[in-house]
């Protein structure tokens, strides 16, 4: 009996998820408010029932009671992050924060049943992240001399790299993280991906002589080689490639692309050569049987439970997702295939691909050198993490041992995304304010017209104050608010 | 990037998923039982050789009601799995019942009974083999030459796998020296001694194909190469003969003259052409070691001789010695060796049907004429004279392969068919240290015969 609910709540599963995907391309297709709301509403609707139904087959399973509690909590989380969020952001992008609770959704159910002691803590870690990252996009808006703080930001970011090489736990074959008391351990590097991004964008944003690429990339090098000393490798590499993309946006010169694509690839033949963990990667990627037993172990049982789940999935708790080594993190999308299915998996990538998708809109949309620069770096940050957490779990890619933003457990990762996206929802907002503004600069202008056409009005020129509203913006080069 | 990812995940899940999943490394394999019952493996007309059934406890248990019989080609399931209980895994945890009985049984929480293998395995054939290799370790082999059915697959020492799990410890631990889980029909490799001049005598034919009906050879018993003399089976004269009766008495020294003679590049060729240094064209998931050619035309004097007479470096299973036999059988295409007919549901669908399927021609029908009236002339007028029948003609080939310095101490063979002219068996047996000369090898192949030909 237990079954046949498992095998319905799959097949429904299935379906929201699909009708979900339909919705956010319908929506990124979407002109009008009015079909946005209808996409957004439904991608809500999918969202909860998807998220109803997972919990109704764990709780079936388990028969705990203490489940149904976990799910009321979680319902209540999305409900106040969803309200407050908009409340709070009335202008925000409804896709990001619509996305971000279905990937969150999915990842509670998969990590519930995994353990569910372990993912009431990451729950918990994930409900505080969301509370303090709730303000990152006010101080995006607000502050507008982020700019400013350049060599700030890679003082701390290198600083931080640092100390974990001093002080840090080795996990894995590498440095990632240091534990703070015995409560929970935080890995820099997921937070110092962004400090970087504001770096490289603080930098470019007032030249791109020659001398202050150098100055830069020698900068963000020193971060990438501390990574590589850290044996942290799949962080060195997400680093390597967002400043390549970032390089290129500010200068558009396929000078520094290619060359630093060649570059890039002489220091992986390096690596390959120096570090003997490259080598077992690449060795096991290349053919995981050679050493099925060893090194070859968990992208083996990976590939099985991606294989044994085929594309409709075996339903929660009928494959062995567990059997898999580090499955909560770096391998949680296995363990989704496995269970939910391969459809529901590409889905889920498609999900993901949305949210690249928006990230590197809004850096096409953003005027300051900045903003675009920011926003192009952080979706470097993230199409890239997706890209190798994915492709390494699949065998399409060596491993590198990185997370699934928004999907695998782990506090810092959750944290590090949370500020991402709230990034972007800044920067959203900023756009969405002067795109008012203007609207609002449109109309203005408007009455003023009409007032003067009627006599009230002495000179068109004098109403509006304009130069007191053409602020500097964050370029440093006046742009033409009336535009 | 993303789509090219997404790209290569459907084509994982498509084209390479059901290799990799059914590992033995996989261990979902086994949670399958948690929800199906094992279905049974059966021979061919029915017999269970393998089932599932509870104990007085409710306990699962597997039972081999043939006990050592079946032992290496059924394998076990109670310590890991081997045999067609791991290649067959697959069909018999899933199953095919009707969707109306399957949800029935979901709701009375019985388990799903799995599908059930029915195999190529014919028992009667299956103990003949048996007693014909007696207390000998060795392996019998027995295809249906123009389809490529396994008959009957037998390898000693063996064991019992009722009690497999009980027994595992003594079975691995080091003090047997016997290996009594390898299955030796397919894992075994053993230097095919005389056996192997039908490919001599074939290479010879093709190189000389306008006058190979002209070859002549003076016997003297024995003959020098380089430093080294070459001597036929105890000393033997054999006298003047073609190259019918050089194989047919097995004559060391005329092969030895032949051997420095062929072209050892095209030899080569022809060997591989045979499945050597190849994987052999066998069901999917049974295992197997691939026999061995090494020689070519920079192979020194000695090397020549002694690979053209079979010894050298050449090694070969007798389930690929059985499948050159079959070639030779079936006019000179070799049918794939399969083992399973057919996969029925429980209640009786056939849920998947295996159809012979030819592996490629290897010999033209002239030559395989040829060769099989050789091998006719082996029993006779040659090396097994014991084969002689009025009911039926046997074709076939002795052999004593040495595997050490001792003369003394060789592995005895024999490949042949029967009958001649409308082969309906083949049969590979080899005796482990069964002595020189073909008699146990011939011995145990009349039993088989004898038997096959009076049911």
């Amino acid at each position: 009996m237990t079954n046949i609910g498992i095998q319905a709540a799959k097949y429904t599963m299935l379906v929201l998820i699909i009708l979900y995907t339909l919705s956010t391309y319908h929506y990124l297709r979407m002109k009008t408010h009015r079909g946005r709301n209808v996409a957004c509403g439904m991608q809500l609707f999918c969202m909860f029932a998807l998220h109803l139904t997972g919990y109704l087959a764990i709780i079936l399973y388990t028969n705990e009671t203490s489940m149904v509690y976990f799910y009321l909590v979680q319902v209540l989380f999305f409900l106040l992050y969803l309200i407050l969020f908009r409340v709070f952001y009335k202008k925000a992008s409804r896709l990001l924060l619509n996305n971000t609770c279905m990937l969150l959704a999915v990842s509670f159910i998969m990590l519930t049943r995994l353990g569910p002691e372990r993912a009431v803590r990451h729950f918990i870690i994930t409900a505080v992240a969301a509370a303090v990252a709730m303000s990152v996009p006010v101080i995006v808006r607000r502050m507008r001399y982020l700019w400013r703080f350049g060599w700030i930001y890679a003082g701390v970011g290198i600083v931080a790299l640092s100390a974990i090489f001093v002080f840090s736990t080795v996990t894995y074959g590498a440095r990632l993280s240091f534990d703070i008391g015995n409560l929970f351990s935080l890995q820099p590097s997921e937070f110092v991906k962004i400090t970087f991004v504001f770096f490289v964008a603080s930098m470019f944003q007032t030249s791109i002589s020659f001398r202050r690429v150098f100055v830069t990339t020698a900068v963000a090098a020193l971060h990438v080689l501390i990574l590589v000393a850290s044996k942290d490798l799949g962080a060195a590499l997400i680093y390597f490639i967002a400043y390549l993309l970032m390089l290129f946006v500010a200068t558009r010169s396929y000078f520094y692309l290619f060359g630093g694509a060649t570059a890039g690839s002489l220091a992986s033949v390096l690596a390959y050569r120096v570090f003997s963990h490259v080598r077992v990667r690449v060795q096991v990627w290349r053919d995981p049987w050679m050493d099925a037993q060893g090194d070859g172990w968990q992208i083996l049982q990976s590939l099985f439970a991606i294989g044994s789940g085929g594309f409709l999935g075996t339903g929660l708790y009928q494959g062995m997702p567990e059997k898999i080594p580090v499955v909560r993190s770096d391998f949680i999308f296995a363990g989704i295939s496995e269970e939910f299915g391969g459809i529901f998996a590409i889905a889920l990538l498609l999900i993901c691909l949305s949210c690249l998708l928006q990230f590197l809109w809004i850096s096409t949309w953003m005027d300051g050198m900045f903003y675009k620069i920011i926003a192009f770096g952080l979706a470097a940050v993230y199409g890239a993490q997706v890209f190798l957490n994915v492709g390494g779990v699949i065998k399409f890619i060596p491993s590198t041992g990185i997370t699934l933003p928004f999907i695998s457990h782990g506090g810092s990762s959750i944290m590090s995304t949370f500020i991402m996206f709230g990034i972007i929802q800044g920067l959203y907002i900023l756009k969405q304010d002067e795109v008012d503004r203007i609207e609002q600069e449109e109309k203005l202008k408007q009455r003023r017209q009409t007032l003067y056409a009627q006599g009230y009005e002495t000179s068109a020129e004098g109403f509006g104050k304009p130069g007191k509203r053409a602020r500097r913006n964050p370029s440093g080069r006046r742009t033409d608010q009336n535009g | 990037m993303f789509l090219a990812t997404i790209g290569y995940f459907c084509w994982y899940l498509i084209r390479k998923s059901e290799d990799t999943v059914d590992s033995s490394y996989n261990a979902r394999l086994d949670t399958f039982s948690e929800r199906v019952v094992r279905g049974e493996i059966r021979a061919k007309n029915g017999e269970v050789l393998a089932r599932t059934v509870e104990d007085a406890q409710g306990n699962e248990i597997r039972e081999y009601p043939y006990s050592n019989l079946f032992a290496h080609v059924v394998g076990y399931s109670d310590a890991g799995t081997t045999g067609l209980e791991a290649s067959a895994g697959q069909y018999l945890l899933s199953t095919h019942l009707s969707l109306l009985n399957q949800v029935s049984n979901e709701v009375d929480e019985i388990k799903n009974p799995g599908d059930h293998v029915i195999t190529t395995l014919n028992p009667y054939l299956q103990q003949l083999a048996y007693d014909a290799l007696g207390e000998y370790n060795g392996a019998c082999v027995i295809l249906e030459p123009d389809t490529g059915r396994i008959l009957a697959m037998v390898s000693k020492p063996d064991y019992n796998p009722n009690t497999i799990a009980a027994d595992w410890e003594s079975l691995i631990s080091e003090e047997n020296v016997n290996a009594n889980l390898l299955n030796r029909a397919t894992q075994g490799l053993y230097p095919p001694g005389s056996t192997f001049k039908l490919l001599t005598t074939l290479e010879y034919i093709r190189e000389n194909s306008e006058n190979w009906q002209d070859y002549r050879y003076e016997c003297e018993g024995s003959m020098n190469y380089g430093d080294a003399v070459m001597s036929c089976y105890e000393g033997h004269v054999h006298g003047s003969l073609d190259l019918r009766l050089s194989l047919a008495n097995s004559c060391n020294t005329s092969f030895a003259t032949i051997g420095q003679t062929l072209n050892l590049d095209s030899f080569h060729n022809l060997c591989e052409s045979f499945w050597f240094n190849r994987e052999l064209p066998l069901p999917e998931g049974m295992e197997y070691r691939s026999s061995s050619f090494v020689l070519d035309n920079s192979s020194g004097l000695s090397e020549r001789v002694q690979t053209a007479i079979g010894q050298g470096r050449t090694m070969i299973s007798p389930m690929h010695n059985a499948m050159i036999t079959a070639s030779i059988a079936n006019g000179g295409i070799l049918m794939s060796p399969y083992l399973i007919e057919r996969v029925e549901s429980a209640d009786g669908k056939v849920v998947k049907q295996f159809m012979p399927e030819s592996a490629g021609k290897l010999l033209s029908v002239p030559e395989a004429e040829t060769l099989t009236n050789f091998m006719v002339a082996v029993v006779n007028e040659g090396t097994s004279p014991s084969l002689r029948s009025d009911a039926y003609q046997v074709a076939g080939k002795t052999g004593s392969a040495e595997f050490n310095s001792n003369k003394e101490d060789s592995h005895a063979w024999f490949v042949g068919f029967a009958p001649a002219e409308n082969p309906e068996i083949v049969v590979s047996i080899l005796y482990e240290n069964g002595g020189t000369g073909g008699s146990v090898a011939t011995k145990g192949a009349k039993k088989i015969f004898e038997g096959y030909f009076s049911k």
